[in-house]
């Protein structure tokens, strides 16, 4: 079996990358949105890595309540693009000052 | 041996994928890296024996979530060169950042050590004789059966939240106002008039 470690590893680095596309892609909130499901990936995987390797279903369960959490964020951010673009017909969110009031 | 050659190929296919997801010059293309990020990440999490959420994930992400992204980026119409412009200039702090960051998360793994955790005060041991999906159907049915439900919840309100963000009630358009209609009486719809010969009629 292959160790804990090899897959924190992973995870780690997958939610560096993370975290990385949401810097470099700062203009394209879609993009952004898509970093973040790589962070909950991540997340997940460590998750599930020491769920199975502490022999507690525990992990398990949490990582599909993420995953819910993870599929309602979904929904919603895209919502918030949709009427976003229907405003101001870009998705650049460099300048998001509608809520400025 | 087999074991290892799969939880390295599935690794460097999910880190190399989510690599592309994040510089692909075209969002349709990044969604496709994603999709093939979650499918390897699947595979990782069948390799560890969590043969549910394995499929769980597959189904809600690339059959759910990744579908809607893909709606949505091809919806909308946006100029992706455009929005390209930022990339290499936030693409050195970004990097210093994440390095940072992963440094970080390396060390704090190194530090962690499996002597520190009881593993007698486990929450809920995985029992050997039961496949996974049975053993999370009794422990969701039961013990977290009302954090199950709230996480229902949680998707009826999502669900609820994206409709009502989206819906326009559009100018012009006639409906059928049920309640209206209903209550409509004949005695407000309909006038008795005694109208006298030779006159024109009040409209």
């Amino acid at each position: 079996m292959i160790g804990l470690v090899h897959y924190l590893v992973v995870a780690a680095i997958l939610f560096t990358m993370g975290v990385l596309g949401i810097f470099m892609n700062r203009k394209n909130i879609i993009v952004i949105l898509m970093a973040i499901e790589l962070i909950l990936l991540a997340v997940n995987l460590n998750f599930v890595a020491f769920s199975a390797y502490l022999h507690d279903l525990v992990g398990q369960v949490f990582a599909m309540f993420v995953l819910t959490v993870a599929a309602g964020e979904a929904a919603i951010g895209l919502a918030i693009l949709v009427i976003y673009f229907r405003g101001r017909g870009t998705i650049a969110v460099d300048d998001v000052n509608r809520m400025k009031g | 041996m087999i074991q290892t050659l799969a939880f390295y190929l599935f690794a460097i296919l999910v880190i190399l994928s989510g690599a592309l997801t994040i510089s692909s010059r075209n969002p349709v293309h990044s969604v496709l890296w994603l999709i093939l990020a979650f499918f390897n990440g699947a595979g990782l999490m069948l390799l560890c024996g969590a043969e549910f959420i394995a499929m769980l994930l597959v189904i809600v992400y690339v059959g759910a979530v990744a579908v809607l992204f893909l709606f949505v980026v091809m919806m909308l119409d946006i100029d992706f060169a455009e929005m390209r412009a930022g990339f290499v200039k936030y693409l050195w702090p970004g990097l210093a950042l994440a390095i940072a960051l992963a440094i970080e998360i390396f060390i704090a793994v190194g530090a962690w050590s499996v002597g520190g955790v009881q593993l007698a005060r486990r929450a809920a041991p995985t029992p050997d004789t039961i496949p996974n999906i049975q053993a999370i159907g009794m422990l969701l049915y039961s013990r977290y059966l009302f954090i199950f439900e709230g996480a229902g919840l949680v998707l009826l309100v999502a669900m609820i939240g994206a409709i009502v963000l989206t819906h326009r009630a559009r100018a012009g358009v006639k409906v059928q106002n049920i309640s209206r209609q209903n209550a409509r009486r004949p005695q407000d719809a309909t006038r008795n008039v005694n109208q006298p010969v030779g006159q024109g009629v009040e409209l």
